[in-house]
């Protein structure tokens, strides 16, 4: 295994998905149930099986509109206010109303959720202003839910293969994707009438604290492969400059964590035990809060648990160390940590792009199509804000259901083989190299340089340097990169995609003159937020070979904000008592 | 520039008298997310192969002899 080979193979299909973790197994089997004569195929650069950001299930649903808990009016409200107005409040309303109907099929599919004693939803309040927090008890079996429905379907579904292009008709209509074996190199051709990417955050963009590549927040493998892909095909993106950044266990990179442990009564504190923040959502704003307060005197923060009844903890570790991310508690009995006696330290992530939590995706309407015709985007990569989970499965539904109607339309796209060729070089070039530089240590630099000059507080002349030194680090990946197996050389795709990404977040983040989002967007010579100049999305696309940046109106909101309400994630720290 | 060998511990250990992959097995292989296991030509068992952990765990769940076991990678312990 992992023996470079010569080889490229063609196949055709109506709709094609690209990632196998969350939005995309739903895309995959809500397109073949929609036409059950179309051909899909659902590529993974992993196995679906143990693919993408709940590869170890999850422990429940951050954002549900469940009826008679909250309305999709109220929520559309909350997640509008909660990320400074700065949404299309169409996709976000779709979703709200989608939503409800998605987690009655994930019940058909088998999986639970939490219900009270009176038999209804259990769910917990967690945002600022509404309730949408609902456990999942069986949470650790999502997966394997979701891959039966695939095999029930019949999706052909070709893992270990990595997408690393798409291809365009010369109408510019997608036509269809090039992927090359993790194992193997072989190249494959996949055409395609409409393509999905759902293909995650990018979340091995900045380096954690630890040092370790590997040692994110984001499933590592989730290296930023979508937004480069799209970014190549002339997909414009949205609001980059609006990280990911989110409040985790120090060192151990998991979720500390608010919507588990909060409702049981658990809560940040500073090394005081003393609350600071008003609201535990991950929040731009709750970040900023959570930052001041690791730089200060009472610092750093802790997640509190001593207070809680010994039963207590113990039904929030059977939740902690089983679902999402169950190493956490092999990590705290390392360190001596019991929940029962000590407060857990806390600190703050790399950064990353990732539209779950924050904003920062691949431009989608509400029916999930970016700017490049028969081109969707769903999950972590697509800018339909403070997705989630939920929202993957919903938003991934959506796309899933357009992409076989417009497949069923056309025929298949032409693509130009010259295309292929040329990407074939552009993959096997550090291969044929007898000595040069390996992906790890490109990769290394490349986010070491992340962390200096591109994370907030972001510093313009800080941010222009940074963009020097990223150069310099494109030139030897593009002349100088060598890699020897398979394995490397799916790295080695990794390293450009990261450095991709790490491009794009310099050039986001300088083009929006103004701070927004708390922390996400803190940009220190433009410390105010300037509605008048920057109310509206910033988009970042390919043009002529050269990254642009080009400003784009806030669709007219469907929910109106009341001028009293528009401050509500503003108001996060607690006040002094007099 | 001549490549170097820096030497690394690995998170996932795999107890040999247990894992079963000389009899066909590759469940850890395949379910691995970051593709860092496999089985060795000397041994016929698996192992880690690349350090590029995630310390995610279905190596280890999915297992059917229960010879793997994650660890934390050493540098955040």
């Amino acid at each position: 295994m992992d023996e470079i080979k010569d080889g490229l193979a063609e196949v055709a299909c109506d709709v094609l998905v690209i990632g196998g973790g969350t939005a995309g197994p739903m895309a995959a089997y809500k397109a073949k149930v929609r036409n059950p004569k179309s051909r899909v195929i659902l590529l993974e650069k992993a196995n679906v099986r143990r693919s993408g950001a709940i590869s170890m299930g999850m422990d429940g649903l951050n954002n549900a509109v469940i009826p008679g808990y909250a309305t999709p009016e109220q929520y559309v409200k909350e997640i509008t206010i909660a990320n400074d107005g700065i949404v299309d409040q169409a996709p976000v309303l779709k979703y709200a109303r989608n939503c409800y109907g998605i987690i009655e099929e994930l019940d058909r599919f088998g999986i639970r959720f939490q219900k009270t004693e009176n038999g209804d939803f259990d769910v917990k309040k967690v945002h600022h202003l509404g309730a949408y927090v609902l456990p999942m008890p069986n949470g650790d079996t999502v997966k394997k839910a979701l891959y039966r429905q695939l095999r029930r379907e019949q999706i052909l579904i070709s893992n270990r293969y990595m997408a690393t292009r798409l291809l365009t008709s010369r109408d510019g209509h997608v036509a269809g994707a090039i992927a090359v074996n993790a194992r193997t190199a072989e190249f494959l051709v996949v055409r395609a009438k409409t393509v999905i990417l759902c293909m995650g955050a990018a979340g091995r963009l900045g380096l954690p604290q630890s040092g370790y590549l590997y040692g994110t927040y984001e499933n590592a493998t989730n290296s930023g492969d979508g937004y480069a892909m799209a970014y190549h095909a002339g997909a414009k993106l949205a609001n980059l400059e609006c990280y990911q950044i989110n409040p985790l266990i120090k060192d151990y990179n998991g979720p500390a964590c608010a919507y588990v442990a909060g409702p049981f009564g658990a809560y940040t504190t500073n090394a005081e035990g003393s609350r600071f923040i008003e609201c535990d959502y991950w929040s731009g704003q709750m970040m900023q809060e959570f930052y001041n307060e690791l730089q200060s005197g009472k610092g750093p923060v802790f997640l509190k648990l001593d207070h809680l009844h010994d039963e207590t903890v113990t039904e929030i570790e059977t939740i902690l160390h089983k679902v999402e991310r169950p190493s956490r508690g092999r990590f705290h009995e390392g360190r001596g940590t019991n929940y029962r006696e000590k407060m857990v330290e806390m600190h703050i992530s790399e950064i990353g792009f990732c539209s779950g939590h924050s904003a920062s995706g691949v431009f989608v309407d509400d029916l999930a199509r970016t700017t490049v015709p028969g081109l969707y985007a769903a999950g972590d990569m697509a800018n339909v804000p403070h997705n989630y989970m939920l929202g993957a499965f919903t938003n991934g539904a959506v796309a899933g259901e357009d992409a076989a109607d417009v497949a069923s339309g056309i025929d298949l796209p032409e693509f130009d083989m010259a295309e292929v060729e040329a990407e074939r070089e552009r993959v096997l070039a550090p291969t044929r190299r007898e000595d040069g530089v390996p992906p790890n240590q490109l990769e290394y630099k490349t986010r070491r340089l992340v962390n200096d000059y591109l994370q907030p507080p972001k510093v313009t002349a800080k941010m222009r340097l940074g963009q020097l030194r990223l150069e310099e680090v494109r030139d030897d990946l593009d002349t100088n990169m060598m890699v020897r197996d398979a394995h490397e050389l799916m790295r080695s795709l990794e390293a450009a995609s990261i450095l991709d990404c790490a491009d794009m977040a310099a050039a986001a983040s300088l083009y929006r003159e103004e701070s927004r989002w708390g922390l996400y967007h803190n940009r220190v010579d433009f410390p105010d937020k300037n509605d008048a100049d920057w109310f509206c999305h910033t988009l970042l696309s390919k043009k002529d070979g050269r990254m642009v940046a080009e400003k784009r109106a806030i669709e007219p909101y469907l929910v109106q904000i009341e001028e009293h309400e528009r401050s509500a994630y503003d108001r996060q720290r607690i006040l002094k008592q007099a | 520039m001549p490549l170097a060998s820096s030497p690394t511990t690995v998170p996932v250990v795999v107890d040999e008298a247990k894992c079963i992959a000389e009899k066909g097995c590759t469940v850890c292989v395949d379910v691995c997310p970051l593709d860092v296991l496999r089985i060795s030509e000397e041994t016929g068992k698996a192992y880690m192969k690349y350090d590029e952990c995630w310390y995610c765990m279905p190596c280890e769940t999915d297992c059917p002899t229960g010879a793997v076991s994650v660890n934390i990678p050493y540098l955040l312990r």
